[in-house]
């Protein structure tokens, strides 16, 4: 049960922390990239926050043996940059500034039911299929 | 559209997100990378299933409960026309599942770890959307 329940707790702070922090609002995320006109720096202070957080806390669990509840710790492990890395984060970079959205705030916004966001996530499983299709095709 | 610079409570809400993050890894080992969260659930890849199933519940319920609790609704402003944020969705799911994530995967927890990766990544994901941002709001919008 505290298995499940510390993956649901987990979810549940993640967006909590998204809407406290304002992230959940377009507007917000774009004014961020346009360094040019109205900016707004408060997306670097929720990754200071976060990285705040997990950067000390992540030093302290990597010295432990094992999760509470699996086996063992899935660190990343890759180190080389290659093309796919750079590609992605391009494309990535492109529909974020596009949209105002990332993966986290786009679903956590998806209950306001708000059409352009539904359109949004609806075309994320679709971009998420054909990258995997592709990953299966030059494996 | 101009946005208020919210500087106390993004560092509070990130703070949260930290903590969620940390939260999954000493429970599941687990980063907390929504775009990785989201497409091994999607393709019922690398198990257990379950602990990404709950994670998204828990995510789908923030919002909600957020607006019960405090009795107000965060503002969400989204000008872009809806045929663009399909583009801009099937660009963010292509590139996160290519490049191995997004935000949270590379810029929180990549970062946290110092990762070479998730700082490349990172920078490219930000200079590509400054780049964009630019033109779009500049150049041929005027």
């Amino acid at each position: 049960m505290l298995h499940y329940l510390s993956a649901f707790a987990s979810g549940l702070i993640f967006s909590i922390g998204l809407v406290i922090s304002g992230m959940v609002n377009p507007a917000k995320v774009k004014n961020f990239l346009d360094l040019a006109g109205s900016w707004d720096p408060s997306l670097l202070f929720v990754m200071g926050g976060a990285i705040f957080i997990t950067l000390p806390g992540y030093r302290l669990l990597s010295k432990s043996k094992a999760p509470w509840f699996a086996n063992t710790f899935h660190w990343p492990t890759r180190q080389d940059i290659d093309a796919p890395l750079i590609k992605g984060a391009v494309f990535f970079g492109m529909g974020w500034a596009l949209s105002g959205l990332c993966p986290g705030p786009a679903l956590t916004v998806l209950p306001s039911a708000i059409p352009g966001v539904i359109g949004f996530v609806v075309m994320l499983i679709v971009g998420m299929i054909v990258a995997h299709h592709q990953q299966r095709l030059s494996a | 559209m101009e946005t208020d610079f919210t500087p106390i409570a993004s560092f509070f809400g990130g703070m949260l997100i930290g903590a969620s993050a940390l939260l999954l890894m000493a429970s599941h080992g687990r980063i907390a990378g929504i775009s990785g969260i989201f497409s091994r659930w999607l393709n019922n890849q690398d198990s257990p299933t379950s602990t990404n199933s709950v994670f998204l519940i828990g995510l789908f319920l923030g919002l909600p409960l957020f607006s019960v609790i405090s009795g107000t609704t965060p503002q969400i402003q989204s000008d872009s026309p809806f045929i663009v944020m399909m583009i801009a969705g099937l660009f963010v799911g292509y590139g996160t599942v290519s490049g191995n994530g997004c935000t949270s995967g590379h810029g929180v927890c990549g970062l946290s770890r110092l990762s070479i990766r998730s700082l490349v990544a990172t920078g490219t994901f930000l200079v590509s959307g400054i780049v964009v941002m630019f033109l779009t709001r500049h150049v041929f919008q005027g």
